[in-house]
């Protein structure tokens, strides 16, 4: 059995029913009790929840997160969201000097099992400062998990994962992935963190990719199916720890990759995965890993500028026919 | 509030208000208990500098003495449920929470005995299971949120615990200090925050670069009670902070207490602190916490005899944890992954 719904409301699923699960878990945010948050996703649960585990928080990104990671190392179970990633500047030293190294600087004597929801990406129209992809610098951190679903089924399963695990984790969420209706299964279930899924079998080219890129990427393979091309697309879902039996296996099949994200192309995650792959599996590659990322400039304002900056499916198909030579 | 006129004005810009201790007698008991206690962080810190100096110790440490008085009076206050947050230099926190002076002697040196297995060193000690230590950290004003938040947690769980929140005077300048006591306060955490205010940031004075001539007082901006005291008299500080503690327990919100100290060595150790002008040392040993409390013992009839095996005892002690830290095997280079979430280095650097 399945029932079709929002990407948002599968987030919303799996938070309802971990608040229901587990009354350590509190939920901390700006505008996420009152207003229910900017994208409905928490509507209703100050009612069923109470104020002391749904808190609007003023606008301190770097005292919440904080406040969160001393809740969290007091055992309860913080879910902070941040309203947009590109704030996580300015909650910088709880996420990544606090959260994600305390456990190890402390020898183990505590876990941190933090939630942090951030949406991203571009595409919305709402220019530099809140329309980033900052997977890169977020995966830099050892001690910290990173998941970035695409589908509303990962989605659901992916933060009920995240909710479960005993240390940090950020929960990558694209802003323009919440409005899409999917199927999703019914009732209960865990999407495995650290376990990407091939979405697509093909044996010419494996696109790597994860979040909005993924359905992008489907896209492209369409076309590229009525062109003779066969690719294969593999949906990472989660960023660290990545999956790296699956792109083995992948790219051992297909001997040619490229990697789909929407990030600044300069020291992106994408160019992390690029480098492993050419580092690890050199002898299987027919041709360089090639990433189609943003570009190395401020994600623009207007819609016509902005549509230059994420790769759509042409650009998809434009490089895998250059990969391969077609 | 816990206010009052100060006359010995040894701050640049003079401290304007003092709390006092009360003209209560406190047994002779009580007050041996405050001499040993700041005997003993005085030598543990002694012993650090001693180790340092030699070359024993890995890495930095910053030395709490100077501060023992603020430490001693400031933990005594406190109850067993109660927890607490420290800074940089925590070593004096550790010690007079009762945490044992060979586990934080190993962990300065990196030894696998220390209270982290060596992992965090001198600025990290923690011991979540028997001292309700969350850490100390090396990040300035880090402690500040981690405080809250774990006061946040107390709030919620109802367990009828304090956070103390202890900071130094330079980490009331970063954002996370208003950030969280505006949180603090608008959801009356029970929460204390502990300032030790030894005036100086590494090299700069706290007033070339703040313009109140106390830093609790910031406390009123969030209608937050406040105290300032002499971090040289333990029984004041113990006063003041169990007066902070039963307000913030009793579900009245936060209470931040500032206590003037000193800081008798540079910002680590061997650093000359040539930006000091000569007067603070001067202050700082006509004031001295130990000397103080000696004197004051003395009048009640204790002998000379009688402090000096406190201290003869003290050594003995830390001799006794430099023995151990000293003996005590490193971790195995094969721990270097273990005690977090590790992956993806199998196929990293070391193959």
């Amino acid at each position: 059995m399945s029932k079709k719904i929002s990407v948002s409301k599968a987030i919303r699923e799996g938070l309802h029913e971990e608040m229901v699960r587990d009354d350590k878990m509190f939920i901390m945010g700006e505008d996420m009790a009152v207003m229910g948050n900017v994208f409905a996703i928490t509507t209703g649960f100050l009612d069923e929840f109470g104020p002391n585990r749904v808190i609007d928080t003023p606008i301190s990104e770097e005292g919440f997160m904080g406040m969160a990671v001393g809740a969290a190392m007091r055992g309860m179970h913080p879910c902070v969201e941040l309203m947009y990633d590109d704030f996580v500047t300015e909650c910088a030293d709880p996420l990544f000097n606090q959260a994600a190294k305390l456990k190890y600087m402390s020898g183990g004597q505590c876990s941190i099992p933090l939630v942090l929801r951030m949406p991203m990406g571009s595409g919305r129209r709402n220019a530099g400062q809140h329309s980033q992809s900052l997977e890169g610098m977020v995966c830099h951190f050892p001690g910290l998990k990173v998941v970035a679903p695409c589908t509303a089924e990962d989605a659901k399963g992916l933060i009920k994962a995240a909710l479960r695990d005993p240390d940090p984790v950020v929960v990558m969420e694209h802003k323009l992935l919440y409005a899409r209706k999917e199927e999703i299964p019914d009732g209960e279930y865990i999407t495995p963190i650290g376990e990407a899924k091939v979405r697509r079998e093909g044996k010419d080219l494996t696109i790597i990719s994860w979040s909005r890129e993924v359905n992008f990427a489907m896209e492209a393979a369409e076309t590229l199916a009525q062109e003779g091309i066969d690719v294969e697309v593999l949906d990472l879902r989660t960023l660290v720890p990545v999956d790296w039996e699956a792109i083995r296996k992948s790219v051992s099949k297909t001997h040619n990759v490229i990697i789909v994200s929407e990030e600044v192309k300069r020291g992106s995650y994408a160019g992390e995965l690029s480098a492993e792959i050419g580092e690890e599996l050199f002898d299987e590659l027919d041709a360089p890993v090639e990433r189609v990322c943003g570009l190395n400039i401020v994600s623009p304002f207007s819609p016509v500028l902005e549509d230059q900056n994420f790769p759509h499916p042409a650009d998809i198909v434009k490089a895998v026919k250059r990969v391969l030579n077609k | 509030m816990i206010l009052s006129q100060n006359e010995d004005q040894y701050y640049e810009k003079g401290v304007k208000t003092l709390a006092k201790a009360k003209k209560e007698e406190y047994s002779k008991e009580f007050l041996l208990g405050l001499y040993r206690t700041m005997v003993r962080i005085r030598s543990f810190e002694e012993h650090a500098a001693e180790c340092f100096t030699k070359g024993m110790l890995a890495g930095n440490i910053h030395l709490s003495i100077g501060q023992e008085a603020a430490a001693a009076g400031a933990f005594a206050a406190m109850q067993p449920q109660d927890f607490f947050t420290s800074t940089h230099r925590g070593h004096g926190h550790a010690i007079a929470r009762g945490g044992d002076p060979k586990l934080c002697m190993a962990e300065l040196f990196g030894k696998k005995t220390g209270y982290c297995k060596g992992k965090g060193g001198s600025m990290h000690i923690a011991d979540m299971a028997k001292m309700n230590h969350l850490g100390a950290n090396g990040i300035v004003g880090a402690g500040q949120c981690i405080s809250a938040g774990s006061a946040l947690a107390s709030k919620i769980m109802g367990d009828n615990s304090v956070t103390i929140g202890c900071f130094g005077d330079g980490s009331t300048n970063e954002g996370s200090f208003h950030e969280s006591l505006n949180m603090a306060a608008t959801w009356k955490l029970p929460m204390v925050w502990f300032i030790e205010n030894n005036c100086y940031g590494v090299s700069t004075e706290i007033h070339r670069v703040t313009n109140t001539p106390d830093l609790a007082t910031r406390a009123a901006a969030y209608n937050v009670d406040y105290a300032v005291v002499d971090g040289t008299d333990p029984v004041a500080v113990y006063e003041t902070m169990t007066k902070a503690l039963e307000h913030a327990r009793s579900g009245k919100g936060p209470f931040v207490v500032e206590a003037k100290v000193y800081r008798y060595q540079g910002h680590y150790c061997g650093d000359p602190a040539v930006y000091r002008p000569a007067e603070y040392m001067e202050n700082a040993l006509k004031n001295d916490a130990i000397e103080k409390m000696a004197k004051r013992l003395k009048a009640l009839g204790v002998k000379d005899d009688e402090l000096e095996k406190i201290k003869a005892e003290a050594k003995e002690e830390m001799d006794a944890a430099v023995k151990f830290a000293d003996e005590s095997p490193y971790p195995d280079p094969s721990e270097v992954t273990e005690d977090m979430y590790t992956a993806d280095n199998e196929r990293c650097v070391a193959r």
